[in-house]
């Protein structure tokens, strides 16, 4: 029975992402061993499935769409792993938490660096609207794992796998296992 | 001959794909259906904003590299180099001769592993796997089982970039290396011997990714090229000494359809504030959080252009090494001079990564590189700058203003796949055009509702493929396996929605 492994991302760089392509060729090995059913940069799948053994959050929550995925991975995942600092702290995205309010942000980006064209995106269903604040994973839904790093060295995130997928609770201490940036 | 989108008003039909999988950010695309059930518009809808341009406002500019390199986990480097050379500026230097190619070693490393990644990790199962394979196979894990050996050699080339970068900078991702001024930390000799061993291997991955993709250009995939995006528009990149193919320095080039340049070359460092601003300028559309830039004197639509591989090797007059210039050739021979097919962004793609395998052989030949002077020190100089250098998927640009304590008043950020937002849209609307008839669709699997025309989910996934040949880095552009569900909304005049249809 193959571990039901799912990665997301949410308001991050894709740092762990490719921290976890940098796995190299254990890839090859970890996929004898895990079917991965939701995953931006390994699979078309489009809808987040049920019964989810493992899945790795990366970045913070900063937009209605990453609010309405990150309740449905909790909903439907056994184990949740805040993968990187985004995830955990909010990190670089954070930023923008201390401007007053999302539009502010917004107007820097589309009406001061514009041509006359200059708007807000808006599009209700289509462009997702800016929380007022960048939030970490466990602000919103109960964290299992915490992996940090900005982005986790691919060491760090085998070790934690490696763990998962042996049905332990992976040990965070130490500071290979725990260093945050 | 497409003309891009336009607001698609009152159109009574709307397919949305949610998420698009398999490019490196956040995006949907809607395709919309006239009343006729033919496409009037496609649209790529870019999903994330994360407001770099109002949060760097204030941190020192000596900050910027390490945290503008946050806007991307593909290709910090480019955030990273473009940074400090704004930075070089501000303090008004010449970096050392040994940083300058050291630079440019880890920038032609950065470009070997990114476009591994988007030809191998995210392209390539649509090539080896087809365009009609199941959906949850379809996808780097479908390749290690169904072609084990090409799976391990890309997986394998793009660590070959990822260690170069990593002996250099102390670490694979993000680092804190490049700074204004040069770089933090010379090559040592065995770091030296140990990129020079991985390279024969490279080569030999990266030749046989070459004939592989071109047998496919020749066979199966030889429709595509017609309807993946193909239109003239403007280029723009780097180019070296003579027309050289560049990706860090020289100067700055647009060529319109034809290669004429447009305007004169600038000077790729030390372009000023003034230059700059009457470049280009940025058109928003509500319906995304990607801006569009354009050539500012032709105004957004004449003056929409290409940037990334294949406006590289469009732009440049030659590349300046052997295996590079004989493919760029066999490129021009297949696609004319200027080649406007979208598609072969890909092929471009994979010419460059023999270009910079080529041009790492080189520099670690330079008895320059191993010298231990790499950083210039100076204090703040300048109040102003601009830095340019070419990421894997185009020229990146960081604008600064600084205040006299070097901190940061002002920032603008132009990225590279921005640039290529009118492209991407007149290219799934170009696909979509083709696949996507009135009636009965070739490549249906039956059952349709007869309101709708029959979109099989491997017509989708060629839209979807539209977008991926631009390898578009949305992490960038805004610093801003089981079914595939497709969700086809059919809306009346007003909007209302008549009926609703899941298919998975």
């Amino acid at each position: 029975m193959k571990l039901r492994l799912a990665t997301v991302w949410l308001t991050g760089c894709s740092g762990c992402h490719m921290s976890f392509l940098d796995l190299d060729e254990w890839l090859i090995e970890l996929a004898a061993l895990v079917e991965v059913v939701f995953s931006p940069i390994a699979s078309d799948v489009k809808t987040y499935p049920e019964h989810v053994d493992v899945a790795l959050v990366e970045g913070g929550v900063g937009t209605s769409d990453n609010l309405a995925l990150i309740r449905q991975v909790r909903q439907h995942t056994r184990v949740l792993v805040a993968f990187g600092d985004c995830a955990i702290t909010s990190n670089v995205p954070g930023l923008r938490n201390s401007h007053p309010g999302a539009d502010t942000v917004l107007e820097r980006a589309y009406l001061q660096l514009s041509d006359s064209s200059g708007c807000l995106p808006q599009a209700p269903g289509i462009v997702p609207e800016l929380l007022e604040q960048v939030l970490p994973v466990q602000a919103v839904v109960p964290v299992d794992v915490y992996l940090p790093g900005c982005p986790p060295p691919a060491a760090r995130i085998r070790a934690v796998l490696e763990a998962l997928l042996r049905g332990e609770t992976p040990v965070m201490e130490g500071a290979e296992l725990i260093r945050f940036g | 001959m497409d003309q891009s989108p336009t607001p698609p008003a009152g159109t009574p039909r709307t397919i949305l794909i949610d998420p698009v999988t398999r490019i490196e950010g956040h995006a949907k695309i809607t395709i919309h259906l006239d009343a006729s059930g033919s496409v009037a518009a496609a649209r790529f809808h870019v999903t994330e904003f994360r407001g770099f341009e109002a949060f760097c406002a204030g941190r020192p500019f000596t900050e910027m590299p390490a945290l503008t390199a946050r806007i991307c986990g593909i290709c910090p480097v480019s955030h990273l180099l473009a940074s400090a050379k704004a930075g070089d500026q501000l303090l008004a230097v010449t970096i050392p001769p040994a940083a300058e190619r050291l630079r440019r070693l880890m920038n032609l490393a950065q470009i070997i592993q990114s476009h591994a990644l988007s030809f191998f990790h995210l392209s390539s199962p649509d090539f080896l796997l087809g365009w009609d394979c199941d959906p949850a196979r379809r996808n780097v894990f479908g390749l290690i089982a169904a072609d084990p050996e090409l799976a391990r050699g890309g997986i394998r080339l793009r660590q070959f970039g990822q260690t170069v970068i990593e002996r250099l900078g102390g670490r694979k991702i993000h680092p804190a290396w490049a700074v204004a001024g040069g770089v933090r930390t010379p090559l040592a000799a065995a770091d030296r011997d140990a990129i020079r061993a991985g390279l024969p291997e490279a080569f030999a991955t990266t030749r046989a990714a070459l004939a592989l993709f071109k047998h496919l250009l020749d066979g199966p995939l030889a429709a595509e090229a017609a309807v993946f995006g193909d239109f003239p528009s403007l280029f723009m990149a780097l180019v070296g000494e003579g027309g050289a193919w560049e990706h860090y320095g020289g100067r700055l080039r647009l060529i319109d359809g034809d290669g004429t340049p447009l305007g004169g070359d600038l000077p790729a460092d030390g372009l000023g504030a003034g230059p700059f601003d009457a470049l280009l300028a940025e058109a928003v559309e509500p319906w995304t959080y990607l801006k569009f830039p354009y050539y500012k004197p032709l105004g957004p639509e004449a003056g929409s252009y290409r940037v990334g591989p294949l406006a590289r090797l469009n732009v440049c007059d030659h590349i300046g090494t052997t295996g590079a210039d004989s493919e760029l050739l066999e490129l021009r021979q297949r696609g004319g001079r200027v080649v406007t097919s979208s598609f072969h962004y890909h092929l471009a793609r994979l010419i460059e990564i023999l270009a910079a395998l080529e041009a790492i052989e080189a520099l670690l030949d330079d008895p320059a590189l191993g010298d231990s002077h790499v950083r210039a020190r100076a204090h703040l100089n300048a109040f102003e700058a601009v830095g340019v250098s070419e990421a894997p998927r185009g020229t990146l640009f960081h604008h600064y203003r600084v205040d006299g304590d070097g901190l940061i008043e002002a920032v603008n950020l132009v990225i590279a796949t921005g640039q290529n937002n009118r492209a991407m849209n007149r290219t799934i609307t170009q696909i979509a055009r083709h696949h996507i008839q009135a009636g009965p669709s070739a490549g249906a699997e039956g059952g349709a509702e007869t309101a709708l025309p029959e979109i099989a989910e491997a017509l989708l996934n060629r839209v979807e493929a539209g977008i991926r040949c631009f390898d578009p880095c949305l992490s960038c552009s805004t610093h801003a396996a089981g079914e595939m569900p497709l969700h086809v909304q059919l809306l009346g005049p007003g909007g209302e929605l008549l009926r609703e249809r899941w298919r998975s």
